[in-house]
């Protein structure tokens, strides 16, 4: 479903992971690890396709892929279902409800996303999710500010979708209790600065 | 499109969009202009067109940096990137939600403001097509100077600087339209000259500030 051939990843124009290989089969879950700034962010925003790698490949289909990074991308002043249905609308699909009824946000329809509370947010977030539709979810951090409750919540939905054939790439320093394998990224660390192009390479 | 068009009109209209601000900025403007300039209504008519055009260019500008800045904020720039929508579509809907917000609004409020500044009575119909005509521009323009800005903070008052060259053009023939229509003179090699504008502005730059956003958002 999701395979990552020899991929070279760079933050700020320099390399920060290297080599990275693995492949994620439909049903399967993977949770990458490592300490603060060893490039999760960097490997999961390559995967989703918003920066180019600098050598290797994603094999996947970019439709298939839904993203979720550190902010919800929520509008303030819009309801918790404005904001969901914006994503609804964009992503093609009509899986709303149930979507609020997952995250256990029906209460909160009509709220404006501004009144939440931050676990709330991030719930609401998730839920964007659902409402993609699309089988390979790259989630940065996705339980950051969640309360046990709520990530039982998470893992349960993710079970769920893996269940369903979907497939989830994660970076989470939380147990969420799945059977899921575990990448560290710390082997692959960039030794050297491989310049495979012209000089000009460090501003593009 | 037409989703995140609908979404970007909501906002605007909500608490904090912003909208109206351009159009009340244009008003004082606009009124300010007399006592600057003195009372004198043969001057007034003679500077009115010039003047419109200018306080019209200069609330495009203030709701500029909002177009791609709170997004990159919140984080709904790379959802959208990796969304089903291209992000020429994203660009073209951001430009068309700032022109029905700003662009719009001005070119329906110029001709009464054109009477605070004594407009001769023939300019009235010219300087609204020319504002009808060249906004469309200044909204997809900004867009592209938006999109360059995207991922610096405050960049408000860069953006300026940036966009302020690139509306010359529009500005120089806009207005002209508007002198020469108020001047009861030929008015139509301007007025197709501000039609290519915006037209040539609005088929290719869409696509300019997508590539632009692209390499920002990495």
């Amino acid at each position: 479903m999701l395979k990552v051939d020899e991929l070279t990843v760079a933050r700020g124009g320099r390399p920060i992971l290297q080599n990275v290989s693995f492949e994620l089969k439909a049903g399967q879950a993977l949770v990458v690890r490592g300490p603060n700034g060893s490039g999760k962010t960097t490997l999961l925003r390559t995967i989703a396709g918003l920066q180019p790698a600098i050598s290797g490949q994603v094999l996947c289909d970019e439709e298939a892929i839904a993203y979720a990074a550190h902010s919800d991308g929520l509008k303030a002043n819009l309801t918790v279902a404005e904001n969901l249905s914006f994503w609804a609308e964009v992503f093609g699909t009509a899986q709303m409800d149930q979507a609020l009824a997952q995250f256990n946000l029906n209460d909160l329809q009509d709220r404006p996303a501004n009144t939440l509370s931050a676990g709330q947010k991030r719930r609401l977030g998730l839920a964007r999710l659902l409402v993609t539709a699309r089988p390979v979810w790259v989630l940065d951090e996705p339980t950051v500010s969640l309360d046990a409750a709520s990530v039982d919540l998470f893992a349960s939905v993710v079970q769920a979708h893996l269940a369903a054939g979907g497939a989830a790439l994660m970076a989470t320093h939380i147990d969420l209790g799945l059977e899921a394998k575990v990448f560290d990224v710390a082997p692959y660390k960039a030794s050297m600065i491989p310049r495979s192009g012209g000089f000009d390479e460090g501003f593009l | 499109m037409i989703a995140l068009l609908i979404r970007d009109l909501k906002l605007s209209v909500r608490a904090g969009g912003g909208f109206g601000l351009g159009l009340a900025f244009f008003l004082i403007v606009t009124v300010l202009v007399p006592f600057g300039v003195g009372p004198e209504s043969g001057l007034l008519g003679k500077i009115a067109p010039g003047v419109l055009w200018l306080g019209a260019l200069l609330s495009c500008l203030l709701s500029l940096d909002r177009i791609f800045a709170l997004d990159w904020e919140d984080g709904s720039l790379d959802l959208l990137a990796t969304s089903p929508l291209p992000l020429e579509g994203v660009a073209a809907a951001k430009a068309m939600a700032h022109w029905l917000t700003t662009g719009l609004p001005l070119t329906l409020a110029a001709p009464f403001l054109g009477i605070l500044l004594n407009l001769p009575q023939s300019g009235f119909g010219w300087l609204t097509l020319s504002l009808a005509i060249g906004t469309p521009a200044l909204s997809v323009i900004g867009t592209f100077a938006a999109a360059l800005i995207v991922g610096v903070k405050r960049g408000g008052l860069l953006l300026s600087i940036l966009v302020l060259p690139l509306y010359v053009p529009t500005l120089i023939f806009g207005a002209e339209v508007a002198r020469r229509g108020s001047a009861g003179m030929e008015v139509l090699p301007p007025v197709l000259l501000l039609a290519g504008i915006s037209l040539g502005a609005v088929a290719i730059l869409p696509f300019v500030s997508a590539l632009v956003l692209r390499i920002n958002l990495r």
